[in-house]
């Protein structure tokens, strides 16, 4: 098979390369940190993508499954030891709990119309707060617990790698998943459900396939998270996670998987910027309002996020676009054009 | 001759409205058969209940002599009765190609295939090309489906009906809509299947002169009840028919068969 090398080739892999050449040429902890936490969300937000961006599922539970990851991590970490077997194990164990529980939530929730769906998904995460809530022999209630990390972690710069290697490896595991034949059917569930089923597929299987994988990740990140802050709360389970993967999402561009990757860095690193300049600007210290405009000016600017205004801007300048409508098209789909 | 599609009895009412009316009719294997009857005369409707779309309020359809009662419209559509809509149904924002290239994959039951990438299933992707050379599409195939005619759509959906390749094609009014110098390819791609006489087709028309050149025998639907169920001949020659349905337009049709 010949081996074809285009921009997009050249261009992930320098990002690789200054990701990992990055740590050495400035170790500053607060940009380590930084960039952890950007990748640890990039990883929740490209698991929201396959639901919101490739098939067309809107959850507003999906903080749950983070919660389930983060917590499961931190509890047994806490309970048994701090070491990286427990460690590992917690995330096998999360992320079969979150493969289990979104398994049974789509199954029951996903027959139903989209906008009741999402209402169902806030309750069942809502269940899943109060019990982080009130199980306090476990999870100490509101205020969470403190818990040691694995002594490797203690390096910032070990715990940097652990991240960045998983993020690359469910970036590749997740693009070749929505490019397989089920993937392709996500797409199309996406597009058009009920033509979906005419044409024989059974689409409530594959909107459970979605979500259980989406839930996997997305526990996967809460465990990643967990340990980063070597905290946890009810703050994982809110609805505030979600609405940040939500927002990820949509700025860095939907259906593309980078954008989300992108959005995530976007957003973490405005907030860092933001609260940053609350120390000399006290206005900043509402820079949640900050965000809602910077999030209105997206929509308006980026309706289809950055990922997807480039893409559409290069079509044009390639001359491969002349219709407006074809904003809504699929990258995948367009790429046959070149 | 064991009918490969029947029905017994077949009704369904809306509240106090029975828009199909114990409906008994029977459809030879590799046969033609037309549906017609006025705007409202329930052939949708009809259609809707063979496909599974809607379940009847009494009697049942047997396929190949099987009751179809407790068959979703997946399963029927698995079992081997496809249909097309009378409202275009495509996937807007995909190409030509992965339109048929989706009904080509479920036609070779690669459902649950997740690391695979899907370019690497050359066959489907040459047959779904062959389909499209089929219906004259071939010179669209990276086109999105949205900037696609009218017509150009309904040829797509034929060719996704096809790709699915089941015993049965079900077709609501392929021409409708559609402008009159599209109509002969339509009609072109129908002769074409029916030639290659591997297919039992059912179809809902209003162009009497395409349905008397394509079918093998027609059936009149008028308030939901079957009219009349015979030969292109009988039909046109059925006082009933005349006074239902076909009025005015009987005469030229005639002198045009003669």
């Amino acid at each position: 098979m010949k081996l074809k090398i285009s921009l997009r080739h050249i261009a992930f892999f320098l990002l690789f390369a200054i990701f990992v050449l990055l740590p050495f040429v400035n170790d500053s902890r607060t940009l380590l940190i930084l960039l952890t936490q950007i990748f640890i969300f990039g990883i929740l937000a490209m698991s929201y993508d396959i639901l919101l961006g490739y098939t067309g599922i809107v959850s507003f539970g999906h903080a749950m499954f983070f919660g389930i990851g983060a917590y499961t991590t931190a509890v047994m970490l806490k309970q048994m030891d701090n070491t990286l077997f427990i460690f590992v194990l917690s995330i096998l164990i999360g992320m079969l709990f979150a493969g289990f529980v979104s398994f049974l939530v789509g199954l029951l929730t996903l027959r139903l119309k989209s906008h009741f769906f999402a209402m169902l998904t806030l309750a069942f995460s809502g269940l899943f707060l109060v019990l982080a809530e009130k199980w306090r022999s476990v999870t100490y209630g509101n205020d969470g617990f403190t818990f040691r990390a694995p002594d490797v972690f203690r390096d910032r710069m070990t715990f940097y790698f652990f991240v960045f290697t998983s993020l690359v490896v469910i970036f590749l595991a997740l693009y070749r998943f929505v490019n397989s034949p089920t993937g392709r059917i996500l797409i199309a569930v996406r597009e058009n459900e009920q033509r979906t089923k005419s044409l024989g597929f059974n689409t409530l299987h594959y909107k459970v396939i979605a979500s259980v994988v989406a839930g996997i990740v997305a526990s996967f990140a809460g465990s990643l998270y967990a340990v980063s802050l070597r905290f946890v709360n009810t703050s994982v389970m809110t609805m505030d996670i979600t609405l940040d993967a939500l927002l990820m999402t949509i700025i860095g561009g939907v259906g593309t998987l980078v954008g989300p990757l992108l959005g995530a860095a976007v957003i973490e690193y405005a907030q860092h910027a933001l609260s940053g300049m609350a120390r000399d600007y006290p206005i900043f210290e509402r820079w949640i309002i900050f965000f809602g405009i910077l999030y209105i000016l997206a929509v308006i600017f980026f309706p289809k996020g950055i990922i997807g205004s480039l893409r559409l801007l290069i079509w044009k300048w390639r001359g491969k676009v002349k219709n407006k409508k074809t904003q809504v098209a699929l990258p995948q789909e367009k790429e046959r054009f070149e | 001759m064991e009918p490969i599609l029947h029905t017994d009895n077949l009704t369904i009412r809306f509240g106090g409205h029975t828009a199909v009316d114990r409906v008994n009719f029977q459809m030879p294997e590799k046969h033609l058969k037309a549906i017609i009857g006025p705007n409202g005369a329930g052939k949708t409707t009809f259609f809707n209940l063979i496909s599974g779309e809607l379940k009847p309020t009494a009697g049942d359809v047997y396929f190949k002599g099987q009751s179809l009662a407790q068959k979703s419209a997946i399963e029927r559509t698995r079992m081997g009765l496809g249909r097309s809509f009378q409202i275009t149904n495509v996937f807007p924002n995909l190409t030509v190609l992965e339109n048929v290239r989706l009904a080509v994959q479920s036609k070779e039951k690669i459902r649950y295939q997740l690391f695979r990438h899907f370019k690497s299933y050359k066959a489907i992707t040459e047959k779904a090309e062959e389909l499209l050379a089929l219906v004259l599409l071939d010179n669209k195939r990276d086109a999105l489906t949205t900037m696609l005619s009218h017509g150009e759509k309904r040829k797509l959906e034929i060719a996704m009906l096809l790709a699915l390749d089941t015993e049965i094609l079900l077709l609501d009014e392929p021409t409708a809509g559609m402008s009159l110098e599209e109509v002969p390819t339509i009609l072109e791609v129908i002769r074409t299947i029916k030639q290659q006489g591997d297919k039992t087709i059912l179809l809902i028309e209003h162009k009497m002169d395409m349905i008397l050149d394509l079918s093998d025998s027609i059936m009149v639907l008028f308030n939901g009840q079957l009219l009349a169920d015979g030969s292109p001949e009988e039909i046109m020659n059925n006082d009933t028919v005349q006074h239902a349905y076909l009025g005015g337009l009987y005469d030229e049709h005639l002198t045009d068969i003669k």
